[in-house]
């Protein structure tokens, strides 16, 4: 049990770092703190990834030593798609299958073990999405403090239900005198 | 029609079609955003949304006429498994033809209100934002890669996020709208990250052709589960699905008119789409927990949304959040279609996403115009328009009409459809549950049809103040189109059954 448990630390961090996460981003008024709650959970997912793509025993999915020669010698064309591809093949016997399946030549015989590149690859472009979200919400905060005078959204809630009420009034007054 | 576009089209286009589609949007969005004028950023914008167009006619007749009716292409020339891969089959092609089309109209019909209601040192760049958020929205429809479509999703979900916000000019209730959104977004795309990442742990792919073909040997996976769960609450975020839909009616209420037109069109659409395409094509419909969620899910769910938003419909004042509301509940009629689980079931589904599609376009222009001439959005501002705005609010009401599902229009064929394919899985109760659904829309477009024929003015001064030329072209198109489509529905019923058929992976069926 003990075992079952500290084998997959990764993952217990993970959903820990998870729920932390969407708590915050449930829990919290203050709008900038619900971007960091966002950022928490995000983050927590790149973590999920990187873990998925870990080989026990193996190295950064960087070639190096006689791999280098070997891959430069096989000598095929780029196009094919294992020149880049080739790295995760130790990681992924599905990679592996595929590859064949879609024709292309063998891939390269590589003497180290790699992790998967491919979470790699995902998540730097998940990181991207990341920033450009946090980004795109800062500047509503911005924008929301310069109008409302405040970034706490029950009182941003607040100062609407006044803003609708009054403007119903001033409705219902120009009604009655138009009626008038 | 389309075999003369196909004729005309030079090989290339033929050729390189699907990634074209995106690439023209995407590429003259950070062109617009240097041009100068908003008026030239506006003739680009229509000009990238017609060439989008043509493109997705050549895909649908290219999809047509090959064997197999599937269109694979690598990206970059990286085979598919490994590589990005376009898979454009029956099911994208209806989908890429609808949000281009919707696209056309809407960049046609927003000169007049993005003068009225966007800053001029921000037109370009509204205008910009507007053909990311679209190559977006194409993207997700047309890529074959579930990481892909993550990051599709995503361009076209930020770049909506600034368009609603875009409204604060007129209403800075905009501002905390837009960032709910964006909160609610962005948590869907991270569940959904998190069920491929749960694929991607059981098949070591994230093709989905390639996955389907392996999920089937692993259906008993704890991970598949897991995987399958966090994709329904995601994609269901996106696409509104009923508990999930909190971002939506501020949304569509306080952004630009021309983003709620264009967004209600697409958007949820498209998110749905990729629902139904992980639920039919990535997941088989025939696994034990797929089978128990359509039933223990989704039905009630559905059913939920086209009860309960209908009655908040009812008791909003404001005609833009009953249109959002509205959206909700037929949401859930597409969702019922597509929880029937059958083929029958599903093109009535997306039957009625076409023509909801055509629906709520209209309706949106029409409010649009309203606002443009009158600045108002609620009930009482609608009182005795159809005297003084009477093309503007006969479209309104053919499209208001069609929504209720009067026969001769487009609402009534799907009804009938999703009707007929409950029937035939022997839900007659759910078609009890459609039918007073329909009631309530009654009452809620009544209201508001009421209002607009039957009051008298609420300023007898302002009459005779038709929507400008270039608003109602495009919303008479819809307009008809929703009554073309009501009495000859060969076409939309025939692009319906080939998408579910597709999506199914068997023949078609018609």
């Amino acid at each position: 049990m003990l075992e079952f448990v500290l084998e997959r630390a990764n993952y217990w961090a993970i959903i820990g770092l998870m729920m932390i996460g969407l708590y915050i981003t449930f829990a919290a008024e203050n709008m900038i703190k619900r971007l960091v709650g966002i950022s928490v959970f995000q983050t927590s997912v790149c973590l999920f990834y990187i873990t998925l793509g870990k080989v026990a025993g193996a190295t950064a999915p960087i070639l190096f030593g006689p791999d280098i020669e070997g891959h430069h010698g096989g000598g095929h064309a780029p196009a094919t798609g294992d020149d880049a591809h080739g790295a995760g093949e130790h990681a992924s016997t599905g990679l592996d299958a595929a590859l064949t399946a879609a024709g292309a030549t063998e891939p390269a015989e590589l003497v180290n073990t790699y992790s998967n590149v491919l979470p790699h690859v995902l998540i730097l472009t998940a990181i991207v999405v990341g920033v450009a979200t946090l980004s795109v919400g800062l500047a509503l905060i911005v924008r929301i403090r310069e109008s409302y005078g405040t970034i706490e959204a029950d009182e941003v809630r607040e100062i609407d239900m006044q803003t609708a009420t009054a403007q119903e009034l001033e409705a219902d007054k120009n009604l009655s005198e138009a009626g008038a | 029609m389309i075999d003369l576009i196909l004729n005309l089209a030079p090989a290339w286009a033929l050729e390189h079609a699907a990634p074209l589609l995106i690439m023209v949007p995407l590429v003259l969005a950070p062109i617009l955003a240097v041009v100068p004028s908003g008026r030239i950023a506006w003739i680009m914008s229509i000009a990238a949304t017609v060439g989008s167009l043509l493109l997705a006619i050549v895909l649908l007749g290219l999809v047509q006429t090959t064997p197999g009716n599937v269109l694979s292409y690598a990206v970059g020339g990286w085979r598919p498994p490994l590589g990005i891969e376009l898979r454009v089959d029956s099911l994208n092609a209806m989908i890429l033809l609808m949000i281009s089309a919707i696209a056309v109209l809407a960049s046609i019909f927003s000169w007049p209100t993005v003068n009225a209601e966007i800053p001029v040192r921000k037109r370009p760049l509204f205008y910009s934002a507007f053909l990311i958020c679209f190559a977006g929205l194409a993207g997700v429809a047309i890529t074959g890669d579930a990481f892909n479509l993550f990051v599709f999703l995503e361009i076209s979900s930020i770049s909506t996020y600034v368009l609603v916000a875009l409204g604060a000019g007129r209403d800075r209730r905009a501002l905390p709208a837009a960032f709910n959104y964006l909160i609610m977004g962005t948590i869907g795309a991270t569940f959904y990250v998190i069920g491929v990442g749960f694929l991607f742990a059981a098949t070591g792919t994230l093709n989905m052709a390639e996955m389907a073909t392996m999920l089937p040997e692993l259906s008993g996976n704890r991970s598949i589960h897991a995987g399958f769960a966090f994709i329904i609450v995601g994609l269901g975020l996106k696409a509104a699905m009923w508990p999930l839909h909190q971002w939506l009616p501020n949304a569509y209420a306080y952004s630009p008119s021309f983003v709620t037109m264009f967004l209600s069109a697409t958007a949820t659409k498209v998110a749905l789409y990729a629902l139904i395409r992980f639920l039919f094509t990535v997941f088989r419909p025939d696994f034990a927990f797929e089978q128990a969620s359509f039933m223990f899910l989704l039905a009630p769910l559905a059913m939920a949304a086209m009860v309960i938003c209908s009655f908040q419909a009812c008791f909003q004042t404001d005609v833009r959040r009953v249109l959002a509301y509205s959206s909700v509940a037929q949401v859930g009629y597409m969702l019922l279609g597509v929880s029937i689980g059958t083929t029958i079931g599903l093109s009535a589904g997306l039957l009625h996403m076409f023509n909801h599609a055509m629906i709520k376009g209209a309706l949106f222009m029409a409010v649009a115009g309203v606002v443009l001439t009158y600045q108002g959005t609620h009930v009482r501002d609608f009182a005795g328009l159809g005297r003084s705005a009477p093309w503007t609010m006969t479209g309104f009401a053919i499209a208001a009409l069609s929504l209720i599902g009067v026969p001769l229009t487009a609402g009534f064929q799907s009804k009938l459809q999703l009707g007929y394919a409950l029937f035939d899985h022997g839900w007659w109760w759910a078609v009890a549950v459609v039918v007073f659904s329909s009631i309530l829309a009654v009452i809620y477009m009544g209201r508001i049809l009421e209002a607009i024929f039957f009051q008298p003015p609420l300023n007898p001064r302002k009459h005779r103040k038709e929507a400008p030329i270039l608003l109602l072209v495009p919303l008479w198109v819809l307009a008809l189109a929703n009554i073309y489509f009501g009495i000859a529905a060969g076409f939309p019923i025939g692009l319906a059954r080939d998408a579910a058929a597709a999506a199914f992976g068997v023949e078609a069926f018609r």
